[in-house]
């Protein structure tokens, strides 16, 4: 059964969407990721015009990070003071995210950027997660590995502003935080993502918070840079298709239940090479599709407004 | 529709139009006037019909509404295909469709498919600013070639069929991805290869029910679009947490 996506301008089969959600979901749900990462490239895929699936990819995320983070937060799992200063540097990112996506829209070099970016962040991740997850399959054969150190003192404790975070036990610089929402913030607002790859491994190892703070800390974060980024993109550029992002929404709530059971029983290695093969493959299309010389050269672009 | 039929009604009375001796050379109507795009709209097909007031070819042309358009053209940078060029044309219809009882060419004379812009090659496009003739005829070529794989102009010249001698009929198709707006569809009666009566018929193209509800209120505004979305997703998002908070 098709329907029409009123700001994509596309017909779409709906258990299309729903599938896709279902499979988005069923990824976060066994890997803890967003999933936006994999998301906004699947929708231009389907033939989603990129600036669309990059606005509507931030609107799901709202929908999708909101449970997880109302989770935590009932665990008390939430570094408040933490997730604010982050959220400040995430709202500034955020507005130069969008402005950054608005100008190289106009400059006709949008999608290009985009594609660009996923390909490099989608290979980088790969790539790593390639890495750690043969590491993590040698590793388990010798068991007894030196255990690092907790805490190490580098130049990043000598800057400003100095702030204390009770509900992570830290004192560090607020500066960092607010450095890291920003950036998380601003790729947000140009590849519609959450960012919460990025965000989860910098919490623990720049801002050297304890694990168990960070998944609830970055979702809140996460909730909120989305909205800003979906607020945005609806204002300027009118790009958030609501409906699409609700379908995929449905789709995505069956996904994460099923898959968050299932994560449980499999062995994480495997999974997690598993998703990296995945990412690759995805980051692969992308630039394919950028270094193989097209069929036309040209493209036609309405002026809009 | 009222403004474009206005339109039509002046061109006529101003006698830019080969009709206004002849007012009723050829009469058309279209089975209805409302190509409607709603949730489930995967394309339509509108009848044109009527009658000449004697033997001759009948033309039809549809045409959407003129847009601004700019035309990207890629080469290779470093090893990746960017948008590197581009050319602005400040009114370029939105879609464009021609029928007709014989081919364009035994039909017409060849200024006179060029007069009446009958045909897509014989479409003209106004660079904005000003460009270098060859790279205008490259640049349109280019927008010809795209719009028809994207179906927005007919790749084929459409059938128009004679049901005796003066009663013809013909299937106008729009696609899936038809643009909006208020269309014009022109039928000209063309005798001895030449133009000599026609007629303009509006037909309206656009989104009905809850698409272009949305549609529009994301337009007209914006901000409240957004935060109903965001709302919306957050809603959901709690919502779903519900069932699933004791298992």
């Amino acid at each position: 059964m098709d329907i029409y996506l009123p700001i994509a301008e596309l017909s779409v089969d709906i258990f299309v969407l729903l599938g896709l959600g279902a499979a988005i979901g069923f990824l976060s749900g066994v890997f803890g990721v967003g999933g936006g990462f994999l998301l906004t490239p699947l929708l231009i895929f389907i033939g989603v015009p990129p600036p669309v699936a990059v606005a509507s990819s931030a609107n799901q995320l709202i929908g999708a990070s909101v449970s997880g983070a109302l989770a935590h937060w009932r665990r008390g799992n939430v570094d408040l003071k933490m997730g604010l200063v982050l959220l400040l540097g995430g709202l500034a990112g955020s507005i130069v995210g969008v402005w950054l996506f608005t100008l190289l829209k106009r400059l006709g070099q949008v999608e290009l950027a985009i594609s660009l970016g996923y390909v490099v962040l989608l290979g980088t991740l790969g790539g790593l997660m390639v890495f750690e997850s043969v590491g993590a399959m040698f590793r388990q054969r010798r068991p007894g590995a030196a255990r690092r150190k907790l805490h190490q003192h580098n130049w990043l404790h000598g800057l400003p502003l100095k702030t204390r975070f009770r509900a992570s036990k830290l004192y560090i610089s607020a500066l960092l935080p607010v450095a890291l929402g920003f950036a998380i913030g601003a790729i947000g607002g140009i590849l519609g993502i959450g960012g919460g790859f990025i965000i989860v491994p910098a919490m623990i190892y720049m801002l050297g918070m304890p694990t168990a703070m960070v998944p609830g800390t970055s979702l809140l974060q996460i909730v909120f840079v989305a909205a800003s980024v979906t607020l945005l993109q609806a204002y300027t550029n009118h790009t958030v298709d609501a409906v699409l992002a609700l379908l995929l929404l449905v789709g995505g709530v069956f996904g994460a239940q099923i898959g968050s059971r299932f994560g449980t029983r499999l062995r994480g290695e495997q999974l997690r090479f598993l998703l990296a093969m995945l990412v690759l493959a995805v980051a692969g299309k992308l630039a394919a599709d950028l270094t193989i010389e097209p069929a036309s050269l040209f493209a036609v672009a309405p002026d809009k407004g | 529709m009222r403004a474009a039929f206005a339109l039509a009604c002046a061109l006529a009375a101003a006698g830019w139009w080969p009709a206004a001796g002849r007012a009723d050379a050829v009469v058309a109507d279209l089975s209805s006037h409302l190509v409607a795009i709603t949730t489930g709209f995967t394309g339509a097909s509108v009848v044109l019909f009527g009658a000449t007031d004697g033997p001759g070819d009948v033309i039809a042309v549809v045409r959407g509404p003129d847009r601004p358009v700019t035309v990207w053209r890629k080469s290779e940078i470093a090893g990746i295909w960017a948008n590197t060029d581009s050319m602005s044309f400040a009114r370029v219809p939105s879609f464009y469709a021609v029928s007709a009882s014989r081919s364009l060419g035994e039909a017409l004379r060849p200024g006179v498919a060029a007069l009446y812009r009958i045909g897509v090659e014989n479409l003209k496009f106004e660079p904005l600013p000003p460009a270098d003739p060859d790279r205008v005829a490259a640049f349109s070529q280019a927008l010809i070639d795209t719009q028809r794989r994207a179906g927005l102009f007919s790749a084929a010249v459409g059938k128009v069929t004679f049901l005796g001698e003066r009663l013809f009929r013909a299937a106008l198709d729009f696609p899936a991805n038809v643009p909006t707006g208020t269309y014009l569809v022109e039928v000209f009666l063309v005798r001895e290869r030449d133009v000599v009566g026609g007629q303009t018929t509006p037909l309206s193209v656009s989104k009905v029910g809850v698409d272009a509800a949305v549609y529009e209120f994301a337009l007209a505004e914006p901000a409240i679009y957004g935060l109903i979305a965001v709302v919306t997703a957050m809603m959901a998002g709690w919502l779903a947490s519900l069932p699933f908070r004791r298992l």
